[in-house]
Formats: C-alpha cells, structure tokens, sequence
C-alpha cells in the first residue's frame, strides 16, 4: 500500500506530479493520447501483459542485470562501497530497451503497425529498432544532423536493424530537434503510429509509463541489495538527460527516506557558461513537448539547445517526475562536466575493464567526488545504464587520438 | 466533463472585434479571408508593412504568428518564418507593441494572436492577458493547450474578454466535440487535415461533411486552415466554410524574396489579393 504523502503517488489524473507533467499537444494528438493511456491502463491489469513482457525481459535483453561490486573503483577512491548496476549488460547495450519492450508490446495490442521514435545518442533509436525488427513492423527514427555525426555507429546498427533514419536538420539538429519532427509525423499519421518516447518526458501518460516500465531496475536494485547486504543502500545516483534510467532506478526507493539520492545532470563546459545541458541547476520551469518542467530557456520563452559531450544528456528539458522530486527535495541534483565526465571515462575502464557510456560517465564523476569522504560501510549504487562501444570514436577525438 | 453546447444558444458571449466581423459578413452574404503571418518576419519593419496592408489586401482578419523556437505543429515554411523572426530579434513583447502601433491606424480588423503555450507562460499570465487586450489584440489560438489544460489560459482569456479560439481536427471525435467547443469563443478554426502547416490540400468533401458536423453543434463561425495555397483551393473552401485560413503560401513569399527585400511586401500583399479574391468568389 502506498503511504500517506508518498513521493511515489504521481501523477494525478490530470498527469501532474504536482505543477510539472500535463498534457499540452495539440488536438489531433489528443484522442490518441486518451486511447494511450486507457490502454495503458488495461494492459497493466493484465497478467498476460505483464508475463509477456516478463519474459522477453528475461530471455530476451538478459534480465535481471548484474548489481556488481566494484572492487578497485572502491579501494581507488578509499570510502564508500561501491556498486555498479549493470544496465549495460543489456541486449542493445543501455537501459533503454527496458521501455522500448514494454512499448512496442502496448503498440501491439492497440493494433498499430507503424513505430516512430526520436533519438540522441542513439541508444533509444536503436533498442526502438531491435524491437520493430523483433516484432515485424517497420520503424522510423528521427535523428538530429548532429547528432548523426557524432555516432555514427548507432546509426549503421539501426540501418542493419532495418530502420528508416530520417536527419533532422532544423534548430541545432540535436536531441530536442528530433522530438520536434517526430510530433510532426505522428500528428500526420495518427490513425496507424506508436509513438516510442525513450525518455520520462512527453504529454501524460508517457512520463508515469515510462518510468513504470524502466522501474525494473530499482526493483532489481532493492532485491539485489537485500540479498547481498541484508539491508537498503545508502545512495544512489545515476545520470540524467530527460531523466529515464535515473527514475527507473530511483522510484521504487522514494518512499526510503533512509535512501540517499542523486542526480547527475551534463555539466557541459560548466554552469557559469551558457554551454551545458543541467535543466534544473540552469533552467526555470516552462512548456515543451507536451509537459511543463523545467527547461533552459531565455526571458521571452525561447529555448535554448543545450550542451554536452554525451549526445544522450544534450535535452534542454528533463522528465516532469524529476522537476516536483527537486522542487519537494527528495533528490538532490548536482552535475558534471563534459572533462569530469571523461576522466571518469577513463578511470572506470582501466580500474574495472568496464567502458562506461559517456552518459553514466558523468554519474561516475560525482561518485569520484563524494565517495572518498563516505565511510566504508556506506552502500553506494551507481546506474551503468549504457555500454561505451557507440562513444569511442568520440571519445577518441576528444583525447586528440587519431584511428 | 461538460453537457454539450446548444446550438441555438450561442455560447461564451465575449464581444469583440471577430463577432462585429462575422455579424457584418453574413448580412453581406460573404465569407472570412484570415491572412496567416509571422510578426518580426522577416524584421520588424517589413512585417509592420505587411500587417499594415494587409487590410487593404482583402483580410478580414490577420492571425499574426508568435515566433517560437520549437514550433511542433507547423511545417517547413511557418518554421522557417519564426527562425527569421527570432533572429531578427522578435519577442512576445515585441510582437504586442507592432499590434498596439497597428490599431493607432485600424480599429476594425481583429487580430487573432496564435502559437505556442511557452513564450506566454514565461511572459506571465495574468501580465500577458491584461497586455494584449490593451494592445487591441481579439483572439488567441494556442496549438499546445488542448481542453484537458483549460485552466491555463483559456479560462483567464475568457474572463478578461480575449476570445479564445480552438482547433477541432479530423480526429475530434463526437464524444470530444462538446469539451472543444466549449470555452471557445469568436469562430472555430478546423484543421483541414491530420497533419502539419503547410501540408497536402484538404478534399472538400472530407472537410465538408466534418463542417456539417461540427455545425451540429455550435453556432460559432467555422473557418478552415492548413494546406490551403491557391485562390482557386481558397474558393473551393470558402464554399463550404465560414472563412479560409492562408498562412505557409504568404509566409512563402517571404522566403523566396530573400534575396530581394524591396519586393517582399508588394509580392505578399499581391497574393493576398489573390487570395481574397478567391475567397469572395462564392
């Protein structure tokens, strides 16, 4: 039973977590957006839905993932015990395949046999992929031009997937770009298309959706925790772009007051520069992409593109679920910068043979940061929600290393 | 929610400038040419020029588009018509002040605001409200806030006497058509088309039959809008409806006259004319 004044009773039936989330879309996409969320709705009524998915999550993306303790991470910093959820391990390599499953399952049931997705880092585009392959229907992914530049190999590995990769060129041709398009399609083909979001954002009921499908890996966290440790960890923390992997880590422990949390969001060059992606540390709260949050944006209500060297964390928004969590204080939100980010890079590949995304690599820069100064018997987890193989390249350029 | 509107009992009487229109085209038999700009495109004074004209040029009302960086419902040409603004410098406030020096000239031609929620919600309801009526705005028209967000801003426009116009869509359905049209005031504008500004021409029967249906159930004015480029198509269309939206065909020519400024307003102006024209043919 939930608690009275829980911090997991979101979102109301209005999709509010208290001023953030809603549902600002237009009117072609509202009738939709209601069937969505009715279906939504029955499906987690039903046990075959839920064993369907169950399934697939085991035998398929290779549930649960591994809560591994990282032996040298932990004597090199000296403090915390330090534990890495292994969301990386995953078939597709991140997180993001948790909540493609569960869409395209949802997809399946209302009948619909066209998937459209956006991406940034092209994670999301390429578990949106794997499952239009899995499940026989065709897919189309809309990437910003940038973004496209800058990895390269998740854009081939969705091509091989049998996706339709349409560049997206207007604004910065980044992540909140790609949105844009996407909304423009499904709104011209409303009648036959799923709509994937790959993150907690978008109008009611995609934010709760979401976040239940993604919320997996808490659930796993806590059992794992328990059976490992006897006992609830003390922290946990995990990076946030619109915010995903950090809510399906964090919302089965909300109602833990005893359970430290933090989020790390892209620092960029840093926040006294106007070159970052920290939404909450940077942003004032506005309407965008069909929820109200917090965004970066100037006084007249334009928005901003935001900055950072992990084209996953470059979102000028974050999840509405996230903005009522900082406002009421029950997760703390700090940031990394681009350069933190990649020296956490390195250090986790060469202490644990682990090459980290550079996503969680911001998550591991604050672990770096407060760890040495926690005592030994503090539980630290950390979300590893994406594997590195997309960011090599990038990563190669970044330390002047010519392949 | 609510009982569904009556049609004989004309609902939201918020007087303005769009009923006193409307009232006057029907004693006269003729039906609404509402001409679709950017304001600031593609600076702040040709765009004066153009708003300027435009009465002139046959619109009986102007929907002056409020630039936003991430225009989610529009197509290649309206968003290409808020990036020239915004780069130009165009903000919320601006576009109030080139509407308040419109009125010192024009008292008569409502002016219908219409965009997206953001800009406004970071200008501050209350202060945006009570600024547009004193700069002699009639109408908005917010793609982003659907009925189910009522309480944002249609509600506070209703009580400080600005119309507040809805979209109803091919996908309204009847169940929804009672919570759209109520709280909507001055005239209901029906996206042609499941789709974006600027898309492929509607086909009048489709749109025919989803006006007959909408008829059932309000008495406001219906006007149609997206896809619509040509005199002849605006003709077919006023043929049906109570008024025909223009918006990515106008704002095209101030694409294509980049290279040519002194040409802008005069081309545009043109196939206004051209517009009305097809618009009066019925």
């Amino acid at each position: 039973m939930e608690q009275k004044n829980s911090f997991r009773a979101g979102p109301d039936e209005k999709g509010r977590f208290g001023l953030y989330g809603g549902r600002f879309v237009a009117e072609t996409l509202m009738p939709l957006i209601l069937d969505l969320e009715a279906h939504y709705e029955a499906a987690q009524k039903d046990p075959a839905f839920a064993a369907q998915l169950e399934d697939l999550q085991t035998h398929y993306v290779g549930r649960p993932s591994p809560l591994y303790y990282a032996e040298r991470l932990t004597e090199h910093f000296g403090g915390a015990k330090i534990y890495l959820k292994r969301d990386e391990l995953n078939h597709t390599g991140s997180h993001k395949i948790n909540n493609c499953l569960g869409q395209i399952l949802l997809a399946k049931r209302m009948g619909k046999t066209r998937i459209i997705a956006e991406t940034g880092a092209g994670q999301h585009g390429v578990a949106v992929a794997t499952v239009a392959a899995r499940f026989g229907l065709p897919c189309t992914v809309f990437m910003g031009a940038t973004d496209i530049e800058r990895q390269k190999p998740n854009v081939f590995r969705m091509k091989l997937l049998g996706a339709d990769i349409r560049p997206v060129t207007s604004g910065a041709g980044t992540l909140k770009d790609a949105m844009n398009e996407a909304l423009r399609d499904w709104v011209t083909h409303v009648e036959d298309t799923f709509y994937i979001i790959g993150t907690v954002a978008g109008p009611h009921p995609y934010p709760a959706m979401v976040r239940d499908f993604q919320s997996i890996i808490g659930r796993e966290t806590k059992e794992q925790m328990l059976a490992r440790e006897g006992r609830l960890p003390d922290t946990l923390i995990a990076c946030i772009g619109g915010g995903s992997n950090a809510m399906g880590l964090f919302h089965p422990f909300l109602d833990d007051a005893e359970v430290n949390i933090i989020g790390v969001e892209a620092g960029g060059f840093g926040l006294d520069t106007p070159d970052h992606a920290a939404s909450l540390a940077g942003g004032t709260p506005g309407v965008l992409h069909g929820n109200r949050t917090y965004l970066l944006q100037d006084d007249d209500g334009q928005i901003i593109e935001g900055h950072s060297i992990s084209a996953g964390l470059d979102y000028p928004g974050i999840g509405p679920e996230h903005a009522y969590l900082r406002d009421t204080g029950r997760v703390t939100y700090v940031s990394a910068t681009d350069k933190e980010a990649l020296e956490a890079f390195q250090l986790i590949t060469r202490l644990e043979g682990i090459i980290p995304a550079l996503e969680p690599s911001h998550a591991l820069a604050h672990v770096g940061k407060i760890a040495g100064d926690l005592p030994a018997d503090h539980l630290l987890v950390m979300n590893m929600c994406g594997r590195g193989d997309k960011d090599v390249f990038a990563v190669a350029e970044h330390l002047n290393v010519e392949l | 929610m609510s009982a569904p509107a009556k049609p004989t009992e004309p609902k939201n009487p918020v007087t303005s400038r769009i009923d006193a229109l409307f009232a006057r085209l029907k004693a006269a038999n003729e039906k609404a040419f509402v001409a679709f700009v950017t304001a600031g495109d593609p600076d702040l004074d040709i765009s004066a020029r153009i708003l300027a004209g435009l009465p002139q040029a046959g619109a009986d009302i102007i929907e002056l588009g409020m630039p936003f960086t991430d225009p989610m419902a529009d197509g290649p040409a309206i968003q290409a018509a808020s990036q020239r603004a915004l780069a130009a410098g165009q903000t919320l406030k601006g576009t109030l002040d080139m509407v308040r020096n419109f009125r010192a000239d024009n008292d008569i031609t409502p002016i219908v605001l219409m965009g997206y929620y953001n800009p406004i919600y970071t200008y501050g309801v209350d202060k945006f409200l009570s600024d547009a009526k004193a700069a002699g705005i009639d109408g908005l028209i917010i793609v982003d806030l659907p009925p189910e967000e009522d309480d944002e801003l249609c509600l506070p426009a209703m009580a400080a006497g600005v119309n507040f116009i809805r979209l109803a869509t091919p996908t309204t359905d009847e169940k929804r058509l009672p919570d759209v049209l109520n709280n909507t005031s001055g005239f209901v504008y029906y996206v042609s088309i499941t789709g974006i500004t600027g898309s492929a021409p509607p086909q009048q029967k489709a749109v025919a039959d989803n006006i007959a249906r909408l008829k059932k159930h309000t008495d406001l004015p219906i006007c149609v809008g997206f896809g619509i480029r040509t005199p002849d198509q605006a003709a077919a269309m006023a043929a049906i409806a109570d008024g025909v939206v223009v918006g990515s065909a106008l704002v095209d020519v101030i694409g294509e006259t980049a290279e040519n400024r002194a040409q802008t307003v005069d081309k545009l102006l043109a196939l206004a004319s051209a517009l009305a024209e097809g618009v009066k043919r019925t």
